[in-house]
């Protein structure tokens, strides 16, 4: 076995292969750039290696540096991760020629699979079942039609050259075929310059699944079951599961098998994935594969109990597998989400900065229930603007599906990462989509749900009582408390009426909570003439206040809480709702109904000089069209330079500052239409 | 027996009703609540005891004997807050709009008469038209004898302001003599003379909430210290405000029992300074880590945001917290930071609230505009309020501590109790770039040599050691383990005895 490897990655994956050779008794070796100075795989790995500035194409996608790290640091063999040298088989070939062992599959393998028509004839090869249709060249419509209806309906019509969804047309029939036809092609001349034309089975509602393979360099490979990965959006995986609730034991067995056979053709070495397009009738056919370690492998190392990065370490070294397509067996079920810093209210747009407050869910197995976090970030760290924004990959295991779900779900609602925007609140509001949560998926999944975007929604039902219950259990708390200040006035002390009235979204609940035992209490909800509604609800917490996590449990269920503290009340964030939340007591609440709603000025219009300072330079010209996040201007203030970034897409419809302009707080720099 | 009973029963109702349903109505329409609506929100339910509700004027000129309404435009009484005994005077516009007669200014001074005997806080809720114009020279003499006490209770108990209606003419400066000014947005003003007049007198044209609405006084004159949203909202903070405050110069501040631990480790806070020294971050991230639980009551938000003031607790005590905000202008001192800073901390010192103080500053803020504006007196005020402070101060310098301004935050020349440095501190002069190019005036023509001397500069003086080896520092401490170093602290410096020269009072340079 190794004594020494090197991670040639950064993130969580580099975190997560620190991890598993650390527990195999190997030394690591991180290699950073200048943005990862104080990352945490750097201070995870016994030694660091300096492999230049921050952008990638200077640092970690430099072969050499890595070679010339291994060198320095005696490291026998390179994990590459996921990205960036992982799937070169140029790298390969450099380690081998410097007498480094490569952590993944021989460079003939990687060659072979990172061609998409190369890959494609070898699945073919392999009697792995590909997309039915018809490569060559066809003449004209009448030609299409015949070959569409060979293939069968409905049919893809596509560009050779295409891209983008341009010159793409699906036909139902042959009438639609042959216009759909001259269509695409007279779009792929004008578009392309190129009106060659193929023709493929159109899957309907396409689901990604893919297999989990395993080789060593001894011939033996093994298929470690399925990942399904259907919940994506624009092509960027979000969530991710395994088994794959469309699959059944022969559908599963069928797609293994070919998937091996595959790998096999190939003389795969190492682990890797062969992904699948399926159809809701489980017909499964051949896309790629992926000659390396996939992001989304802990689902199957869960289901498994197989850690995969050990397996990868052991093949490299010569081992042989020890274990047998017999002993492989699928338990409970695993699902994942990938936090990603963006802002699911902004269309998802990049967020980057300081992690002002970075607190995961707490790990481990807890009746028979695994929450597992990798990441590569802590509490204090910072997203950087030179890298894939993925916080952390948070998985859950648990005997069913549902189960596995709802784990998911309580560990996203417990998940606290302030100073950025990051797309938890979606995450979390998936984990109760009734479509996801019965299993009917499709990649199309979230462009059919959510077609204008991840839009804030207003607590209702049992989530408003819940949250309203959270609240007024805190704020009598918090009342309890304020009773015990010293300099009170001598005497009976003071006394407080137990109703409330919960303030929450533009709803409001009458509650009286009843408890002296600061760690359990007893809600009831109450009609406007102060009757109870069904029956008192018991809630218990170890919250105190000053903590940003509420968790404990509602009737017996386990909920957590986000808490954000507001003027008066509270911030809280609950399934993907955050909600502002007020507590008042009766003669609050009857005096608060008479404050005047105030209409907020609108001023997203305006880009506003957010301190005062000297503007050094203006990044727009009058009639430009900006979208969010472009750099405005930059105003430097006591010689900082801050960049101002755009709020949302718009025109400029006027500048009212220029360069060498100093101004105060809050002047316009500029106007959007 | 039951007669009276009901009799005084009718007379209260009458009171209570103030200028009659009509006018509540219509100050409910302006959004604004009435002055007792206000202090059921002020004050612990049912704790309001209301005196002299049935006073009224005595004003016999222009026809005012026909109108007499009880309660004169004032309610006056005391209550508790959270059990702790506060002492009100509630401006009641629906009574003559709330203005000021001779019995009125009465219903006052004597509430102000018994909080400054009994040792205990004030509250007046302003909403009021000023003089009752009738009244004439008896309405000035009420203010002075209201000013008056202001003056004699100042230091000695808390006297809080919040404006939540019109507060104009001699109104205005009862609350400039107060502790504190609080607004309500968009329903309260204050100047000293109205729009008409100065249209009049100076030919400007400029409505109320230009002239004096809480947007102008909380980020441009700074009379104001905080504005918010609605009286509801204002009432409520008040009563959060009033839990961090002593009730008197003498009793030392209250104690909230809390949960959170003062041995926290925040390991967040080693990452909290950039790696590039011309980054910002914010200062608030830090005061909001150290605190008990993370709440933070700040004075004056919206002006001079250079600095930060306001109050925290640790280990459930007050503190006073003053911290220079690298996010705007640097965390440089000028002369408005200054002010900010020095009214502050004297009201600290009043009232025995310990100070912490966060220093990331470099160094005073140059240039014409500041030096005609009285710059070196108005820094002088900072530095005159930490020196003569003899409560507990206690200092982190977190990055820059340049030049004088180091001297004037709370330094341990000026008597800084215990100075911590992170190991990120820069105590110097200058900065690096500034001090080389002085001392190396002859060499600036060569830009290679002039950096090597920039980079020795910063090598030997930016960094904690240099102060620390001479004692300015006690000792450099992980940012982490901020919160439990100045626990334990200000609990070591919970006796300390320190009294200034006797004096009949001192000449700040104001």
């Amino acid at each position: 076995m190794f004594k020494k490897i090197l991670i040639a990655n950064r993130g969580e994956i580099a975190c997560r292969v620190i991890k598993t050779a650390k527990a195999m008794g190997i030394r690591t070796v991180a290699v950073y750039s200048d943005a990862d100075r104080d990352a945490l795989h750097v201070e995870m790995a016994d030694e660091a290696v300096h492999i230049g500035p921050p952008p990638a194409a200077e640092s970690y996608l430099i072969a050499d540096k890595i070679i010339a790290a291994c060198k320095e640091t005696g490291a026998e063999a390179v994990h590459p991760g996921y990205g960036f040298l992982s799937e070169r088989e140029s790298f390969c070939a450099a380690l081998k020629k410097a007498g480094i062992i490569f952590i993944g599959p021989n460079p003939k393998a990687i060659a072979a699979m990172g061609d998409k028509i190369e890959s494609k004839k070898a699945a073919a090869k392999a009697k792995v079942s590909t997309v039915p249709g018809h490569l060559g060249e066809i003449s004209d419509a009448k030609h299409a039609v015949k070959i569409a209806g060979e293939i069968g309906y409905p049919v893809m019509i596509k560009a050779s050259a295409g891209g983008g969804g341009k010159g793409m047309r699906v036909a139902h029939s042959a009438a639609e075929c042959e216009e759909g036809f001259e269509l695409a092609r007279s779009e792929a001349k004008s578009s392309f310059g190129d009106d060659r034309i193929f023709i493929e089975k159109f899957i309907v509602n396409p689901r990604h699944i893919e297999i989990q393979v395993m080789g060593d360099k001894h011939g033996n490979i093994i298929y470690l079951g399925e990942r399904e990965c259907s919940i994506q959006r624009r092509n960027q995986k979000v969530i991710e599961e395994a088994p794959s609730p469309l699959l059944d034991e022969k559908t599963r067995k069928a797609m293994g098998e070919q998937a091996v056979a595959l790998a096999r053709a190939v003389d795969y070495d190492s682990a890797g994935t062969v992904e699948f397009v399926a159809g809701q009738d489980r017909s499964f056919f051949f896309l790629e594969m992926n000659t390396r370690l996939q992001v989304e492998h802990p689902v199957t190392e869960l289901v498994t109990g197989i850690d995969l990065v050990e397996q990868m370490i052991r093949v490299a070294a010569g081992e042989k597998l020890a274990i047998k397509q017999s002993d492989v067996k699928l338990n409970g079920w695993a699902v994942e989400s990938r936090i990603y810093a963006e802002d699911p209210y902004r269309n998802f747009l990049p967020s980057i900065g300081r992690l002002v407050r970075y607190r995961p869910p707490a790990e481990g197995t807890k009746d028979g229930v695994t929450v597992r976090n990798d990441t590569g970030v802590f509490d204090g760290g910072e997203i950087s603007m030179f890298y894939d924004p993925m916080i952390a990959k948070l998985v859950t295991h648990a005997p069913t599906r549902e189960q596995a779900i709802d784990a998911q779900a309580e560990a996203l609602d417990a998940f606290l990462i302030d100073g950025i925007q990051h797309n938890i609140p979606f995450l979390a509001a998936l984990m109760q989509h009734p479509r996801w949560r019965s299993g009917e998926l499709s990649t199309g999944f979230i462009a059919e749900e959510y077609p204008d975007g991840f839009l804030a929604r207003e607590p209702e039902g049992e989530e408003a009582r819940v949250l309203a219950a959270v609240a007024a259990s805190m704020d009598h708390l918090h009342n309890v408390r304020r009773r015990k200040i010293t300099q009170q006035m001598e005497g009976p002390g003071v006394a407080f009426a137990k109703r409330r009235v919960t303030h929450i979204g533009s709803n409001s609940l009458h509650i009286e909570v009843v408890g002296q035992d600061p760690e359990a209490f007893e809600i009831r909800f109450l009609n406007d003439d102060g009757s109870m509604i069904g029956k008192p609800v018991a809630v218990t917490s170890t919250w105190w206040p000053g903590q940003s996590v509420w968790q404990g449990t509602f009737d017996g269920k386990s909920v957590s809480v986000l808490v954000r503290p507001l003027l008066n009340g509270v911030s809280l964030s609950y399934r993907g709702i955050q909600a502002p939340v007020y507590v008042y007591t009766e003669r609050e609440a009857e005096l608060a109904a008479l404050m005047p709603e105030k209409v907020v000025a609108d001023m997203s219009k305006f880009l506003l000089c957010p301190m005062p300072g000297l503007v050094k330079d203006i990044h727009v010209s009058l009639g430009q069209s900006v979208q969010a996040g472009d750099s405005l201007a930059v105003v430097e203030a006591m010689k900082m330079e801050n960049t101002l970034r755009a709020e949302r897409d718009g025109v400029v419809k006027s500048l009212n500052a220029k360069p060498g302009d100093s101004l105060a707080v809050d002047e316009v720099i500029l106007e959007f239409e | 027996m039951k007669s009276v009973v009901e009799e005084l029963e009718r007379r209260r109702a009458d009171a209570r009703l103030g200028g009659g349903v009509k006018r509540i109505d219509a100050q409910h329409k302006r959004g604004k609540l009435t002055a007792r609506e206000r202090i059921d929100l002020l004050m612990d339910e049912n704790s309001f005891e209301e005196f002299d509700m049935y006073v009224e004027h005595r004003c016999t000129e222009f026809g005012m004997e026909t109108t007499k309404i009880p309660g004169d435009g004032v309610v006056t009484g005391w209550g508790t807050i959270n059990g702790r005994v506060v002492y009100v005077f509630a401006k009641d516009f629906t009574v003559f709009g709330g203005s000021l007669s001779k019995s009125h200014a009465e219903k006052m001074t004597k509430i102000q008469d018994m909080a400054l005997k009994n040792r205990a806080p004030i509250i007046g809720l302003f909403d009021a038209g000023g003089a009752r114009i009738q009244e004439g020279v008896d309405a000035l003499g009420g203010y002075g004898e209201v000013f008056t006490r202001n003056v004699l209770a100042s230091g000695v108990i808390p006297q809080i302001s919040v404006i939540m209606g019109p507060c104009a003419g001699g109104d205005v400066y009862s609350p400039a003599m107060t502790d504190f000014i609080f607004m309500v947005r968009d329903t309260s003003y204050m100047f000293v003379t109205g729009p008409d007049v100065v249209k009049t007198v100076t030919n400007e044209t400029v409505t109320a909430e230009e002239l004096g609405g809480a947007k102008v006084h909380t980020s441009k004159s700074s009379i104001a210290d905080n504005a918010y949203e609605n009286d509801l909202e204002a009432l409520l903070q008040m009563r959060r405000l009033m839990d961090f405050l002593p009730s008197n110069n003498l009793d030392g501040v209250p104690e909230l029992p809390t949960a959170d631990p003062a041995d926290r480790i925040e390991a967040s806070l080693n990452t909290l300074i950039p790696t590039n020294p011309n980054t910002p971050y914010d200062i608030k991230e830090l005061i909001v880590k150290t605190v008990d639980e993370g709440d933070f009551f700040e004075i004056q938000e919206n002006f001079a945001g250079n600095i930060v003031t306001g109050f925290a607790r640790l280990e459930g005590r007050t503190v006073g917290i003053v911290a220079n905000q690298p996010m705007v202008l640097a965390g440089v001192l000028d002369s408005d930071a200054s002010r900010k800073g020095a009214r502050f901390v004297r009201f600290c010192d009043c009232f025995e609230i310990p100070l912490v103080t966060f220093v990331d500053v470099p160094g005073f803020l140059p240039g014409t505009a500041q030096e005609y504006g009285g710059l070196i007196k108005h820094g002088a005020k900072l530095l005159f309020a930490y020196t003569e402070a003899t409560v507990p101060k206690i200092t982190v310098i977190t990055r820059k501590a340049y030049g004088g301004a180091y001297d004037v935050m709370s330094s341990k020349h000026i008597r800084g109790d215990v100075n911590y440095a992170w190991p990120t501190a820069e105590i110097a002069v200058m900065g690096a770039k500034g001090a080389a190019e002085i001392l190396y005036r002859s060499e600036l023509g060569d830009p290679a040599k002039i950096q090597k001397r920039i980079d020795e500069y910063q090598a030997r003086f930016a960094n904690p050691f240099v102060a620390a080896e001479r004692g300015y520092i006690d000792e450099v401490i992980v940012p982490a383990n901020t919160r439990k170093r100045i626990c334990r602290a200000l609990n070591m410096l919970r006796n300390k005895t320190l009294e200034n020269p006797w004096k009949k009072h001192d000449n700040i340079p104001l």
